[in-house]
């Protein structure tokens, strides 16, 4: 085994019965290097936070094997569990319990303090301290997440999970949240994130797809852009919501999405038509006012967009 | 009832003891429109939304939703808007169709007329093969598609959605936004909270939260222009970095 992996997957199965086809399903493999900041995005039952619980050792696979830093997620499961940090989409923390006694208590499960990991959590926790003694059940959104990523570092975990860690979170603190996992990142850290948001796949070394318990496409956010192999055109006219039917009734476009205040366009395999030709139907046939029509490449929301081909 | 507005609020005003949450906040949303109302985490959105739907009062200041008063008519406010909560809110063990009908029984409608409507709804939003489905075999998005459903079963004038694509996948948030457009088209009024600034873009107009107040109010291409800002993701981060209040 490559020294440097930080996560090994052969092949890892699990189901959850009742005929039901199994949550995950990975027959390729993959890896996750010492110190890699990897991604995994996917529609909502992809089976990210299956596959999240099969590697913290939460579940059992039915059938595969895999290893986290060397140590395999059944057999080593007691010792796996004291080396890594899970931090799950949903708020698991003691809401009866105020910010510093949840952080005491995490500490200490993992026989350490707060004292000696604080470097770890010191630019998270400046922010909390002046709620240290608020129930943890009655903090905001964004300071429950805060928190929750404290109690998860206490124990200078080696490998961090982290299963869409900044949901509901505003524009700024996601950003902030992103800065310090690039400081973690710094310190060798290996980090596995979900994310709905298509700006923080970007901040990923390597993003995996993941659609019906498989993994798609692994690849740097740079690669999968530059494999990106239909040409785009972002679309504007006054009318937006009409644009949006009429581009997708026009012949030579394969799919049509709400981008921002734009929206995309992307033309069939063997389509040729240029921008001016959709400006000029739009004007033309549609009766569309202020139409701007712009060949674009494509972004990773771009390519996640279009996996189905 | 009056026309034009569905939302008027003046000086609207919390305090919780010495915690100005809302401060002096005054807005229309015009009927017809989607209203994008953004902001930072605790910058007072959650707390100036259950004024508008008439869950708290107001400290000071006055307001209108839907026609009615929010100080002496919380209960015909109730019961003239729609409620999408970030939660998810419907009873799992009971089929769709039996959620349809609960819920419109919960708005006083007349049991053939919940069925009518609900008919016309489940066709609209292609439910009708799933109708004896029980909710919690359903997937997410279908979920949150039945939850918005049910917020406008009784037709109301104005429907609330509180970060209704919040940890969903760039596809599906897009499929729910083209059903928000559709519920608008057929007349309702929409007024939208998200965390994703290219939702933003979706609404006609939005406006900004910072510390409790509307720092800013216009349409998306207006803001921008305004801020010289190329995206409102821009325009969230230069008003934010205003803000005094932190979590």
């Amino acid at each position: 085994m490559d020294i440097m992996d930080s996560i090994r997957v052969q092949r890892l199965r699990k189901g959850y019965g009742r005929g039901l086809p199994p949550a995950v399903d990975i027959t390729d493999g993959f890896s996750v290097s010492g110190g890699e900041l990897f991604g995994i995005i996917g529609p909502d039952g992809a089976g990210k936070t299956t596959l999240f619980r099969l590697l913290t050792t939460l579940i059992s696979p039915d059938e595969g094997d895999a290893t986290v830093q060397g140590l395999d997620i059944i057999k080593d499961y007691r010792k796996l569990r004291t080396i890594i940090g899970y931090m799950p989409g949903r708020f698991s923390l003691y809401p009866d319990l105020s910010v510093k006694e949840n952080l005491d208590f995490f500490a200490s499960v993992f026989g350490t303090s707060i004292e000696e990991n604080y470097h770890l959590i010191e630019d998270i926790y400046c922010r909390l301290e002046p709620f240290a003694d608020r129930k943890a059940g009655n903090l905001s959104g964004g300071m429950k997440q805060k928190l929750a990523l404290c109690c998860t570092l206490i124990h200078s975990p080696q490998v961090l999970f982290l299963d869409e860690p900044t949901t509901g979170v505003d524009p700024s603190s996601r950003r902030e949240f992103w800065e310090t996992l690039a400081r973690l990142k710094d310190t060798g850290m290996t980090i596995v994130v979900s994310t709905a948001y298509m700006d923080e796949a970007n901040r990923c070394d390597r993003v995996a797809m993941m659609k019906a318990g498989c993994f798609l496409e692994v690849d740097s956010p740079r690669n999968i852009v530059e494999g990106f192999d239909r040409r785009l055109i972002a679309v504007r006219s006054d009318d937006m919501f009409r644009l949006l039917q009429d581009l997708r009734s026009i012949e030579d476009v394969g799919k049509c999405y709400t981008f921002g205040d734009t929206h995309h366009i992307v033309l069939k395999e063997n389509a040729v038509c240029t921008p001016e030709d959709i400006s000029c139907i739009l004007s033309g046939k549609y009766g569309h006012t202020g139409v701007e029509a712009v060949e674009q490449p494509a972004t990773l929301e771009d390519c996640y967009m279009n996996l189905d081909g | 009832m009056q026309g034009y507005n569905v939302i008027e609020v003046e000086h609207l005003t919390k305090k919780f003891g010495s915690f100005t949450a809302v401060d002096d906040i005054s807005f229309e949303v015009i009927r017809g429109e989607i209203f994008g109302f953004l902001g930072a985490n605790g910058a007072g959105k959650t707390t100036a939304m259950k004024m508008l739907t008439g869950l708290s009062f107001p400290t000071s200041g006055k307001g209108m939703v839907a026609g009615y008063d929010i100080w002496t008519q919380s209960e015909l406010i109730k019961k003239n808007i729609g409620y999408m909560s970030q939660k998810f809110a419907l009873y799992s063990d009971l089929t769709v169709r039996d959620n349809i009908e609960i819920f419109g029984g919960i708005y006083g409608m007349e049991r053939h007329d919940v069925r009518r409507r609900a008919v016309e709804l489940m066709d609209r939003l292609g439910f009708m093969t799933e109708k004896n489905e029980r909710v919690k075999d359903l997937p997410q998005g279908w979920k949150q598609k039945l939850a918005f459903l049910v917020s406008i079963i009784h037709n109301p004038e104005i429907v609330f959605l509180d970060e209704p694509t919040g940890g969903v996948d760039p596809a599906a948030r897009r499929q729910f936004w083209e059903l928000i457009y559709d519920v608008v088209d057929s007349g309702i009024t929409a007024f939208v909270t998200t965390h994703y600034m290219d939702e933003a873009e979706y609404c006609n107009r939005i406006s900004m939260m910072v510390d409790g107040r509307i720092d800013a109010l216009d349409s998306p291409s207006a803001l921008k222009k305004r801020f010289g800002a190329v995206s409102i993701g821009e325009v969230f981060d230069i008003l934010a970095r205003g803000a005094k209040r932190s979590e």
